[in-house]
């Protein structure tokens, strides 16, 4: 096992031999962080949304009207931001860019067309997910400094009109690209069977983890069954 | 003496304009009325002012308004700045003209412009919060109102502000209610020199240019109307001693208009915004429809199981 | 106000000058700015200040506080040497040409007759050669050098330009600039009207401040012309009514005197009072002096006023000096000689100099009792308010009764306005809690007093037992009741004085006008000149008729303007020696051969020939004063006079300090800083502010908000010198007192060049107290020196030295 894939095997993955194989890919609070900021961001779509276009005003009846929509729209956009940030934490590093990547990306192709035997083998994450990764937290970043920019009920003192027309300006453009990820990254979760659950159960099937994240797996597979510890990390290290 | 607007009857009245006449409406498509009524405008004659704030008193006794007593801060504006309590506010500015070396001490009376373009209204997200009636009046309707300032935002004269108290917002109402039964604004009927009157935009119009011809007389060659083309002229004017620098009035913006952001973010972001997420939903449609699913293969599972195996083993 | 509000509509050229319009009288503003809207009047601001006024004037001119005289001297100057004189005016209705006697001279500041000990001036030198005939010497030529024009010529000539920028700190362009302006009035189809206030009346020399600029109003041939006049903006909305009822301590109403001392009896008293004609057909109109009084001794006492009794003249009080006016009666009440104050509307802790004075002196009284609807700083004088009113509570005996009375929204009567008009106003609103009007409440105490004084007798009970108090309820006197009275009434048929048989009024009625008042005791009038404000014809102060025949601006059918309904007085002097108007386009009144007609009330005899009787009727010469004899008790001609504290020492009279006859009480010079003091050195002045009214509006929220907290305002130069931020705190202090405020630091205050020297102003706005809802502060009165006019003794407010330094805020 080589120390340069290490990075790539989360807390609490874990191989679990059978017909079929399972693979814990998700711990519990790993996925309760993650449904929180996904429901977090369901929320500010709809808030944001019936703020962003008339026709889609209807949907601030969700939250029981415009000045409730208006007024719990910045919350849930701090929860989301922390929430996120706890992802963030979780795996950035499983998210950093591997050569591979750049492979797996160049044969989009194949990837969109489900050819994905022809694929160079990846690990814990693919490419696509890096991207929606990594653009989901560079947007959420701008959409909480510009968020707080135009959240005039306690940070109206602070920028100018023009910077708060700015701001305005990129929330909207930031979210219709954080919404367009999110379509991007929900889609892909119900086009590739299997991993809703590993989202909602924690765990995969083998085949899943053999199939998208052979790497991944390999490196589970060759790692003991225990999971390692701090120790043996170390001394594989060595 | 431009003749005041007549003291009005007490007995009950029927309401000179209201929703039939509107020709915008906030977050809204609506079919304007075929006829337009005869666009109204206030006209602030810079010149004529003395800064006595009897327009401001008027607006707070009008509008039953409760602005802070706040402190001095080294100005005359009190209080400092408009506020959701106080519609109306006279802003001082020390000038020293460099052309004649005289100081000037301009009072410029500062509030709701009442633009024919509102950007206020444009920047709206709230239907009905914000519309325009056809004599020009531009009004905010508070229970409709849901306070995200973005008002604020679209808005070239930083007039609209948000009540810390109800959460919506508020500006000069040009005494709508006060209109609407023939009456002029309150502010304008306060002032004792008429340096605001009241009349339809055009004899404001017409009004103002024998104010700039007084004004030329006296050596003011640069005396003009503002009426700015950017927002499609206002329902509030200005007569400037030197409308060649309207900046020099604390500030009066020199060919105002919707700022572009703002245009862009309520135009081609709006639309350009709803066609990328319908696309990236409609191509993971089309996607699924053509590709269907991606499944794991039983050969994927026996795979991961000897994988496995081998490690068990 | 010789004119009225509504003139100044008329006029060509405006100056604000010892005032301040557009800030303390914006209403009334509004016909400045019709005038300039309509006719392309100027407007002239001459202020220490870059005022309100001056940001919509066509030229402003700096002027040091307290050196008006110098420069309207200057403008006369001005006007006399470049043949700027409406002259067929000067040389007709005025008293140029009047020979004033040889013992009569002037010399470094001083008239002749001045007895230094007692700061006054035996004035017998002081008027014209009465010729054998009985009549006053003339000159019509104007060549005799003691003629009254050409010693004002010899008086004025110090006053150059160069001068008036010494003194005045005007720069000689600017004052050149303005001078031009004025002089351009002496035409007789141009009008210039004077526009003043408390900014002339508050110095040591206000009256003459005043009369420096009616004479050049006379010499321009301004007063009596539409457009033209004297007009005095007066402070309060119906400050007028109260110097036309006699609320000054000289007084009674109607602007009799109250006798003196040594008057001790009627024919003593009428013996000065009886103003034969000091020209041949002069209608002098004084000369009825006798009616007026006889029947306001009728009004007052009714049956009990007799022949016999000299009409009760003996239960009128006499005066033993020239006047109980407040700074007297302060002054008394410091010493400990007055026992109890009744103080009726008035907030005299703000409002009278000297503000540790005052607190000593009603810490004195045994009780103090105040009629007011607010909750004055003077009713809580004895109150600690920190350092905004610093005193002990336990130290102070006083016993303070307080009335909470109505304000004039709540209350029928009328208000005479600047212009004379007294017009009617209704209630508009119910008094809050135990309230009651001002009637009421005297008139519930005179009931009581009036009881004591029959049931216990007393020392002099005559004059409040005889009292006349007919009315429907003695405890609570109507205001049209008051009105009626003020008005006068037949006691018995009055019969017209030519014509014996034509009855002018009939026993018990209204009488038409003061023309009807007898001195044989048959008619009553409460106040003459108010006379036919509410006759058979009913209340005409109440009229609201807005026509205005071919818009003169005289609006004769609104309200009633006093005397006689008549708009502009001396309008006589509108048309010249033949009765034709100087300015066709100006006809006021006009002889048509037999009488005058024309848009207003002649202010002369309806049948006096043009060419005989002069139009200044109340004068006995029949002429209007240049020169005013013995009238005024520093000069018959102004004089530059440095305020009693001034940076500057008098440039035209060094040994001269202040008004050489202003009263002076011993304790007080002590307290006055030095001229050109190092430890004072800057020259502070006070004022109003557009958004308050005086002490009272602080206790309204909308005005405070609108102007909520004290500050003093200096130049850009002195905060520098100071190290003073605006809107930083800055303490200012006088030999008197000393003031925290915040400062406003501004271009509109620049340092004045006098003499050389840079003179820094120092601006105190007077808006604040201790009580009420905007921010605790300290009013001017902290300050300001205990000097009054000579003549009148209004404090002199407007002038004084101060030093400041930037000091750190309150402790929160």
């Amino acid at each position: 096992m080589s120390t340069d894939t290490e990075y790539d095997v989360e807390k609490g993955d874990q191989v679990h031999p059978g017909k079929p194989v399972t693979v814990d890919r998700y711990t519990g609070a790993a996925r309760i962080n993650h449904w929180i900021t996904a429901t977090s961001l369901v929320l500010l779509a709809l808030s944001g949304l019936s703020m962003f276009h008339p026709r889609l005003f209807f949907l601030s009846a969700l939250f029981g009207g415009g000045q409730w929509t208006r007024f719990i729209h910045p919350w849930i956009g701090v929860v989301l931001f922390f929430s996120f940030l706890g992802l963030f934490l979780r795996f950035w590093r499983a998210n950093l860019w591997r050569r591979e990547d750049g492979a797996w990306l160049a044969r989009a192709r194949d990837v969109v067309t489900a050819h994905d035997e022809r694929l160079p083998e990846v690990g814990r994450y693919n490419a696509g997910q890096k991207l929606v990764f990594w653009s989901m937290s560079i947007l959420i970043i701008v959409l909480i400094t510009t968020g707080i920019i135009i959240w005039d009920q306690y940070f109206a003192a602070y920028t100018t009109i023009e910077q708060k027309r700015w701001a305005l300006l990129v929330h909207s453009i930031a979210a219709i690209l954080a919404i367009s990820v999110w379509i991007v990254h929900v889609y892909a979760a119900i086009w590739v069977k299997g991993t809703i659950r590993g989202m909602v159960r924690g765990s995969v099937t083998g085949g899943w983890a053999w199939r998208y994240h052979r790497k991944w797996l390999r490196e589970l597979v060759a790692r003991p069954p225990a999971g390692p510890t701090e120790d043996q990390k170390k001394t594989a290290a060595e | 003496m431009f003749p005041p607007v007549p003291n009005p009857t007490t007995g009950p009245q029927t309401s000179k304009f209201g929703e039939k006449d509107l020709i915008r409406r906030s977050a809204s498509t609506i079919t304007p009325p075929a006829e337009r009524q005869t666009e109204v405008a206030k006209l602030i004659d810079v010149s004529k002012c003395i800064g006595c704030k009897a327009c401001q008193a008027a607006c707070i006794e009008w509008n039953d308004t409760h602005p802070e007593l706040e402190s001095n801060t080294g100005i005359y504006e009190n209080p400092h700045d408009l506020t959701p309590d106080m519609f109306t506010l006279m802003r001082f500015t020390e000038w020293e003209n460099p052309e004649t070396n005289n100081l000037e001490w301009l009072i410029r009376k500062d509030g709701c412009m009442h633009c024919e373009d509102p950007g206020c209204l444009k920047a709206c997200p709230a239907p009905g919060a914000i519309v325009q009636y056809s004599n020009g009046i531009v009004d905010f309707v508070h229970e409709n109102c849901i306070g995200c300032g973005y008002c604020i935002k679209g808005c070239p004269f930083n007039i609209p502000r948000i009540s810390k108290v109800d959460h919506t917002a508020y500006k000069c109402t040009l005494c709508s209610d006060r209109i609407a039964v023939g009456q002029g604004p309150a502010c304008a009927k306060a002032c004792p020199t008429q340096a605001i009157v009241y009349g339809t935009k055009d004899e404001m119009k017409k009004h103002a240019e024998g104010r700039i011809a007084d004004l030329k007389s006296r050596g003011f060659e640069k005396a003009g109307l503002y009426d700015p083309p950017g927002v499609g002229g206002t329902h509030v004017m200005y007569v400037l001693h030197h409308a060649d620098q309207p900046e020099i009035y604390a500030g009066l913006p020199n060919n105002p208009r919707i700022s572009p952001v703002v245009e862009a973010w309520k135009g081609v972001t709006k639309y350009a915004g709803l066609a990328v997420m319908g696309v990236a939903a409609v191509t993971g449609f089309l996607h699924y429809m053509v590709n269907g699913p991606n499944r794991v293969s039983e050969e994927d599972e026996e795979a991961a199981e000897r994988l496995t195996g081998d490690r068990s083993s | 106000m010789t004119n009225s509000w509504t003139d100044i509509k008329n006029t060509d050229l405006v100056i604000i000058m010892g005032g301040n319009a557009a800030e303390a009288h914006p209403c009334g503003f509004k016909w400045v700015t019709e005038a300039k809207a309509n006719r392309g009047a100027r407007l002239i601001v001459v202020d220490p200040r870059f005022t309100r006024s001056a940001s919509v004037a066509d030229v402003y001119a700096p002027i040091r506080q307290g050196t008006d005289i110098a420069f309207l001297l200057g403008v006369i100057n001005h006007c006399i040497n470049n043949d700027k004189v409406q002259w067929d005016y000067v040389k007709a209705f005025t008293n140029a040409s009047f020979i004033v006697r040889d013992g009569f001279g002037y010399k470094d500041g001083l008239f002749t007759g001045y007895d230094e000990a007692k700061r006054d001036y035996d004035k017998t030198s002081w008027d014209y050669v009465i010729a054998p005939d009985a009549f006053a010497a003339v000159d019509e030529t104007l060549t005799n050098p003691r003629c009254v024009w050409n010693l004002l010529k010899e008086h004025v000539s110090v006053y150059t330009p160069e001068m008036v920028e010494r003194i005045c700190g005007t720069p000689k362009d600017t004052f050149l600039k303005v001078t031009e302006m004025i002089a351009e009035c002496s035409s007789p189809t141009k009008v210039m009207t004077s526009m003043y206030a408390l900014g002339w009346t508050q110095h040591s020399k206000g009256s003459q401040n005043i009369r420096a600029m009616a004479m050049l109003q006379l010499i321009l041939g301004n007063i009596g012309m539409r457009g033209g006049g004297m007009n005095a903006l007066r402070g309060h909305s119906n400050i007028q009514g109260l110097t036309d009822v006699g609320l000054m301590s000289n007084l009674i109403p109607g602007y009799l005197t109250i006798p003196k001392d040594q008057e001790v009896d009627l024919e003593t008293y009428m013996s000065t009072r009886g103003f034969k004609p000091l020209r041949p057909n002069q209608t002098s109109y004084w000369q009825n002096y006798r009616k007026f009084f006889v029947s306001f001794q009728k009004a007052m006492w009714g049956s009990a006023a007799t022949p016999e009794n000299d009409f009760a003249y003996d239960w009128l009080p006499k005066l033993d000096v020239s006047g109980y006016d407040v700074l007297r009666i302060f002054e008394l009440m410091h010493e400990g000689k007055v026992n109890g104050y009744m103080c009726q509307g008035f907030n005299p802790l703000l409002a009278a100099p000297n503000r540790k004075k005052l607190t000593d002196a009603l810490s004195k009284l045994k009780f103090l009792v105040t009629m007011d609807p607010l909750d004055t700083e003077t009713a809580r004088f004895w109150e600690n308010h920190g350092e905004f009113n610093d005193v002990d509570p336990s130290q102070i005996q006083t016993e303070v009764i307080q009335l909470p009375s109505t304000c004039f929204a709540e209350d029928e009567g009328s208000l005479t306005n600047s212009g004379r008009w007294l017009q009617w106003h209704w209630a508009g609103g119910t008094p809050p809690g135990e309230a009651k009007n001002d009637n009421w409440i005297m008139a519930q105490i005179h009931v009581r007093l009036k009881e004591l004084y029959r049931k216990e007798g007393g020392a002099f009970p005559d004059p409040i037992v005889n009292l006349d108090w007919a009315y429907a309820d003695a405890g609570a006197p109507t205001a049209e009741e008051l009105a009626k009275e003020v008005n006068g009434k037949a006691l018995a048929t009055v019969y017209d004085a030519a014509d014996p048989t034509k009855v002018v009024a009939e026993a018990g009625k209204l009488l038409p006008s003061f023309a009807a008042l007898r001195d044989d005791g048959s008619t009553t009038s409460g106040c003459w000149i108010y006379s036919g404000c509410f006759n058979e014809n009913g209340n005409n102060m109440a009229r609201r008729d807005t026509t205005d025949p071919d818009e003169t601006g005289a609006y004769p059918k609104w309200a009633f303007s006093w005397p006689l309904n008549r708009r502009i007085l001396y309008n006589r002097a509108s048309a010249d020696l033949n009765g034709k108007p100087w300015d066709p386009d100006r006809k006021l009144i006009e002889w048509d051969g037999t009488k005058w007609t024309g848009y207003d009330v002649p202010d002369i005899a309806p049948t006096a020939k043009p060419g005989e009787v002069g139009p200044f009727i109340m004068n006995p010469e029949g002429v209007s004063r240049l020169f005013t004899r013995g009238m005024m008790r520093d000069g018959p001609f102004p004089a530059h006079y440095e305020p009693f504290e001034s940076p500057l020492s008098n440039l035209v009279a060094p040994n001269v300090r202040g008004n050489p006859a202003a009263r002076v009480f011993e304790g007080d010079f002590k307290q006055f800083a030095e001229p050109a003091s190092e430890e004072f050195p800057y020259a502070a002045t006070s004022y109003r502010l557009t958004e308050h009214f005086h002490y009272w509006t602080k206790h309204c929220r909308t005005n405070a908000v609108l102007q909520p907290e004290f500050f003093v305002e200096i130049s850009e130069q002195l905060a520098s010198e100071k190290g003073i931020a605006a809107g930083g705190w800055v303490r200012v202090w006088s030999k008197r007192g000393e003031v925290r405020a915040k400062a406003v630091v501004t271009k509109r205050i620049k340092p004045l060049i006098c003499d050389g020297k840079p003179v820094h102003v120092v601006g105190i706005p007077l808006h604040w107290g201790f009580t009420g809802v905007a921010k605790k502060g300290f009013g001017p009165n902290s300050l300001t020196p205990y000097v009054g006019d000579a003549n009148i003794e209004t404090p002199e407010y407007k002038a004084f030295l101060v030093n400041i330094e930037p000091v750190a805020g309150p402790a929160a």
